[in-house]
């Protein structure tokens, strides 16, 4: 059961039940802060955490204990006052911290003196030639049928891309009985060296034993393919065969699924809605915005923690959200931070969880034939944008991507660039020589997600409304 | 160095970029500068209406010039702009709302203007199936229809560009001053001096004539939009009402969108607006009462354009009253896109003849100012 938010204010607004969040609003309800956390799933966990208090799945160790690592945080959540509401799509939040939601089908808006997003992480686009093919999803989207309904491929599977999920999505599908016929693997080799300066740091971090285990738990079973520097999708109206060329050598193998996935970057959709100033991440290849040290951003009173400030897994995210969560508590009430743990000892944990991080970042640094598409590749999925259509419109004049607007309806359409932006920023800046950074991204506005004409028509009048009524 | 050009054009909107277009077309190079972009402002983010109805009758004349245009824009431009005529329709709700449409059709017909043209019911039902039955009439103006801005913006700014005019965008125009007999304008590290300076600058030309001594009335708003996803064809004019704030407007790709005014608090120093969705809701009210199809299409996008709006609604158009060679173009407080293509080329004839045979006398500064020249 869902339900409008009780009160029309609160100290602290918590957008997105994932690892950051959960740990954010329970800090913040722990100092005494009157704190709502809205959150789009129907339970809380997020993507690493998905159906935490939910999952059919029983057998701990087929999701790993990493997995159950959410159920604590749910729990710490739990014993607090904050106020939860799952189903709750926040589709607008602006620089006076009003913030709309729509929970069951109606829109409520509500004030905060301080937000903190935490709206996590999306998949990378991966751009190939056949990826919007029937047949062929993103490995997050397989991941979430297999959290949420126990579901696994049982059809001739192929997996490819790179990166610690990919590894860790590819164990839990074998363990759960599912097939994968092949996984191939497109990290580029060159980036075994240039990650090596890192490698010290990784090597002791708690991601090398559990990603090498898994690695070699799915080598085991599965044939692996490295070194892949093609990839295509073909079928009529359905995917039917994958492509690869690795090692100089083309092979192509039938498919009834292909899953995708290079690697995650911050969802920022709802923040640059706001206002909030991004920069583009030279080493993480995305758009992240600009904090200081306690994840405010340039904004005043919107806080970011988790993924949507940088991707740096579960274990920094749960650090950042306390971080974003004491800041928020010092600001309002600053007696009431002294109960909590020390900014001190938040920012030793974050560094702590954060080691190994540039070692992964530059590992799996997806190569830019997987990024930049070329030829009839679709770049624009809504208005069905190819690469080659993005080409002739940077010849004629177009600049960036808003420019764009004017030649071609990229960005234009229902999912407003969420699935295309990240790729026609970089196709842009390749094509007139300029970095992301001076190409910039699409002007992000609400509806962040969209919400219907009837329920818009359906939101309680404005006092002044009210008012003008009264006089008659 | 200072590069000296026949005219700066200060403001890459659709005046700007209309302006120093028709400027080259009269043989003189232009400078054209624009802070951002061409279009990045109220000229490309507009509802796009290509609009003689419901006009102040001081700029009926320059709408009828400009639609002329409009009609063979593909010709001027070597674009189509998206322009799509299909009429504008003025609904009116009320008995009481049609008998004011009908006094002032024929105050226009008593002027000598016959665009708009009074309609009953059943004309109306015929060109808006879809409008709630209760509606008795409206008036027409059978030549109106609507454009893409962002692209009609951009098309004018890149054959400016193509006929050699030169274009800066991204650095604002700054220090601007008179000296020697001309405008001097400085552009980042470039100075570009000419006869004759062109204030086209939207919601900062206020500013720029204040600066040179000709302060008006004027003030800076955000007029919000919103679209909708696609939804099936159901309608092909532009609808506006008489009594309320909407505009509506379906595109061949079957998005709609939604307008009429509505305000959102701009931050003109950001380039920033932040939306008032109470005020949106309005909006969505009046067309789930009025469009019934249009209930359930999602909308994926709202959005606004800061532009200027001065006092009296209607633009300051013409020569300045203080300075020679100095000429305004701004202050078209929510209605100047239709108006773009007609007053670049009255403009360029203003700059270069001296005169225009359209009448545009009423919009000018000195309304504000007595002439001291």
């Amino acid at each position: 059961m869902t339900v409008a938010p009780k009160r029309e204010a609160y100290d602290v607004v918590v957008i997105g039940a994932g690892p950051a969040g959960l740990a954010a609003a329970a800090t913040s309800a722990e100092a005494g802060l009157s704190t709502l956390l809205l959150d789009e799933n129907i339970g809380p966990g997020g993507q690493v955490f998905r159906a935490i208090s939910s999952t059919p799945v029983t057998d701990r160790n087929q999701l790993g204990a990493d997995y159950w690592v959410g159920a604590d945080l749910v729990q710490a959540l739990r014993t607090t006052s904050a106020e939860v509401i799952h189903r709750a799509t926040v589709w607008s939040l602006d620089r006076n911290l009003e913030i709309a939601v729509s929970v069951g089908g109606a829109s409520a808006f509500v004030k905060a003196q301080r937000v903190i997003l935490a709206t996590g992480a999306l998949e990378r686009p991966f751009p190939i030639p056949g990826w919007t093919l029937p047949g062929v999803m993103t490995a997050g989207a397989a991941q979430t049928m297999l959290k949420s309904s126990a579901l696994v491929p049982d059809g001739r599977t192929v997996i490819a891309g790179q990166g610690p999920l990919l590894w860790l999505l590819a164990a839990q599908i074998l363990r759960l009985g599912g097939r994968i016929d092949r996984i191939l693997d497109t990290t580029e080799r060159g980036n075994y060296f240039a990650a090596l300066p890192h490698a010290f740091a990784f090597l002791t971090s708690p991601y090398f034993t559990k990603g090498l285990a898994m690695m070699r738990e799915v080598k085991a079973k599965v044939q692996v393919v490295s070194g892949v520097t093609e990839l295509s999708a073909a079928g009529e109206g359905q995917l039917a065969s994958v492509s690869y060329v690795a090692g100089g050598k083309r092979d192509t193998i039938p498919a009834d699924l292909l899953l995708l996935h290079q690697g995650v970057v911050p969802n920022v959709n709802l923040a640059m809605s706001a206002g909030v100033e991004h920069r583009w991440d030279d080493l993480q290849l995305c758009w992240s915005p600009v904090l200081d040290a306690s994840g405010n951003s340039s904004v005043a009173g919107i806080a970011i923690a988790g993924d949507g400030a940088g991707i740096g897994g579960a274990n920094a995210a749960v650090v950042r959200g306390r971080i974003a969560a004491r800041a928020a508590v010092e600001a309002l009430v600053p007696a009431a931070a002294a109960k909590l743990p020390s900014m001190t000892a938040l920012r030793t944990d974050l560094a702590r969880a954060e080691r190994g991080r540039v070692f992964l970042d530059t590992l799996f640094r997806p190569a830019p034939q997987f990024r930049i598409p070329s030829g009839d590749t679709i770049v624009c999925r809504c208005e069905e944008v190819t690469a080659k259509d993005v080409l002739d419109s940077v010849a004629i004049g177009a600049t960036g991507p808003n420019q764009l607007k004017a030649y071609r309806r990229t960005g234009m359409g229902p999912c407003q660039g969420r699935l295309c932006g990240l790729t026609v920023t970089e196709l842009m800046a390749q094509a007139r020589g300029k970095t992301p950074q001076e190409i910039g991204y699409y002007r992000l506005r609400a509806p962040v997600k969209p919400i219907t004409l009837a329920e818009l028509a359906a939101v309680p009048k404005s006092e002044a409304d009210v008012k003008a009524v009264v006089r008659g | 160095m200072t590069r000296c050009v026949d005219a700066i054009v200060v403001g890459g909107g659709i005046h700007g970029c209309s302006t120093a277009l028709h400027l080259c077309l009269a043989g003189l190079k232009p400078v054209l500068i624009e802070k951002d972009y061409a279009g990045r402002h109220a000229s490309g983010v507009n509802a796009g209406g290509v609009r003689q109805l419901a006009r102040h009758i001081p700029e009926i004349p320059l709408s009828i010039r400009s639609m002329g245009i409009w009609e063979k824009i593909r010709d001027l431009l070597d674009d189509d702009c998206s322009f799509e005529s299909h009429g504008q329709v003025l609904v009116a709700e009320n008995e009481e709302e049609l008998s004011v449409c009908r006094a002032r059709v024929a105050e226009l017909n008593a002027l000598g203007f016959t665009h708009e043209e009074l309609i009953d019911a059943t004309e109306l039902r015929r060109l808006v199936p879809a409008v709630a039955e209760s509606c008795p009439g409206g008036v027409v103006s059978r030549r109106d229809g609507a454009a893409n801005p962002a692209q009609t913006t951009t098309a004018f700014r890149r054959r400016a560009g193509q006929l050699g005019a030169t274009v800066r965008e991204g650095v604002a125009a700054s220090n601007i001053r008179y000296s020697d007999g001309l405008w001097h304008v400085d552009v980042g590290t470039e100075t570009f001096a000419a006869p004759v300076l062109v204030n086209a600058a939207g919601a900062w030309a206020g500013k720029i004539a204040a600066a040179l001594g000709e302060p008006v009335p004027v003030e800076t708003v955000a007029p919000m939009l919103m679209i909708t996803s696609r939804v099936p064809h159901f309608i092909d004019p532009v609808v506006i009402l008489r009594g309320r704030k909407l505009s509506f407007k379906q595109f061949s790709n079957g998005t709609v969108l939604i307008g009429g005014g509505h305000l959102a608090t701009p931050d003109q120093d950001r380039n920033e607006t932040v939306l008032d969705w109470k005020s949106l809701a309005i909006s969505a009210r009046t067309v789930f009462k009025l469009f019934p199809v249009m209930r359930s299409a999602t909308i994926v996008r709202a959005w606004a354009g800061i532009e200027a709006k001065m006092k009296d609604d209607i633009p300051v158009f013409g020569p300045s009253s203080r300075h020679k060679g100095l000429y305004h173009q701004f202050g078209f407080s929510l209605h100047g896109f239709q108006l773009g293509p007609g007053a670049g080329a009255v403009m360029a004839e203003l700059i270069v003849n001296g005169g225009t045979q359209t009448r545009v006398g009423d919009l000018g500064i000195d309304r504000f100012h007595p002439t001291t020249l």
